[in-house]
């Protein structure tokens, strides 16, 4: 009860300085923003890709023999 | 086959119609939680990725898609509002009661309005909902994943640390 009450006290407070949203309607589609978002994430690589390629790179750096071997296996 | 078993199924066609039934509605329950348009129409889209790339989880057969975007679109909000929280005000152009006779002025309101701000995230979304939109506490509970008593602690939790705020700016509220 007492809980209600100061409830009620903070919402009327807290009405005062902040009034709900009245105007609560989505003015444009938002698809094309969507669709932006969707090709964004599908060109992107992830970084465990980056981190294997990196890795690659150093081994074959390290060992230019492991490339023929490489390549018959490819 | 049905639109939500082609949507589970990753068919970009059927998202794009669930996408366009569900996109107001996303919006309408963010922007009651962010208070602001441009943020809001951002963490629609934001909600609808989050949607797209979780489709293998949603159960067409038992699933509510409605039920199942609140509240996906609930942690969208609550995660802007954790990473948001120091940085942003709340939007300046709100309506506010501006009366002479009004109780609370202006310096006082901005007090008010600095105590809510400083809410942690997941009392500023519950005291938002409840306290300032009016919405259910079952509705609240639903849509943010947790129980209706739940809701009620944190909306309590919400109260005695803005009075706490408050007294300390030096407005006072009384304790009951």
């Amino acid at each position: 009860m007492i809980n209600e009450e100061n409830n009620k006290e903070m919402k009327e407070l807290l009405k005062q300085a902040i009034t709900p949203v009245k105007d609560t309607e989505l003015r444009r589609d938002l698809w094309p923003q969507m669709l932006r978002k969707l090709d964004q994430q599908h060109s992107r690589v992830p970084w465990f890709d980056w981190a294997l390629a990196a890795i690659l790179s150093a081994i074959l750096f390290l060992f230019p023999g492991a490339i023929p071997a490489l390549l018959y296996h490819l | 086959m049905e639109l939500l078993e082609r949507f589970a199924a990753g068919d970009l066609e059927a998202f794009e119609t669930l996408f366009r039934q569900h996109q107001k509605e996303v919006y309408a329950w963010i922007v009651r939680i962010v208070r602001d348009s441009g943020i809001a129409e951002d963490l629609t889209v934001e909600t609808f990725w989050r949607i797209y790339r979780a489709r293998q989880r949603f159960d067409p057969a038992a699933g509510n898609f409605r039920a199942w975007a609140r509240r996906i679109a609930t942690n969208a909000a609550l995660d802007h509002l954790r990473h948001a929280r120091r940085e942003t005000e709340l939007p300046e152009d709100l309506p506010c009661v501006a009366s002479e006779d009004s109780a609370v002025r202006g310096e006082t309101r901005e007090r008010i309005r600095q105590a809510f701000r400083e809410l942690p995230a997941k009392y500023r979304l519950v005291a938002t909902l409840a306290l300032i939109e009016e919405e259910p506490y079952n509705s609240i509970a639903d849509a943010a994943g947790i129980s209706a008593a739940l809701v009620k602690v944190r909306v309590f939790r919400a109260v005695r640390m803005l009075r706490k705020k408050l007294n300390s700016f030096g407005v006072e509220v009384a304790a009951k």
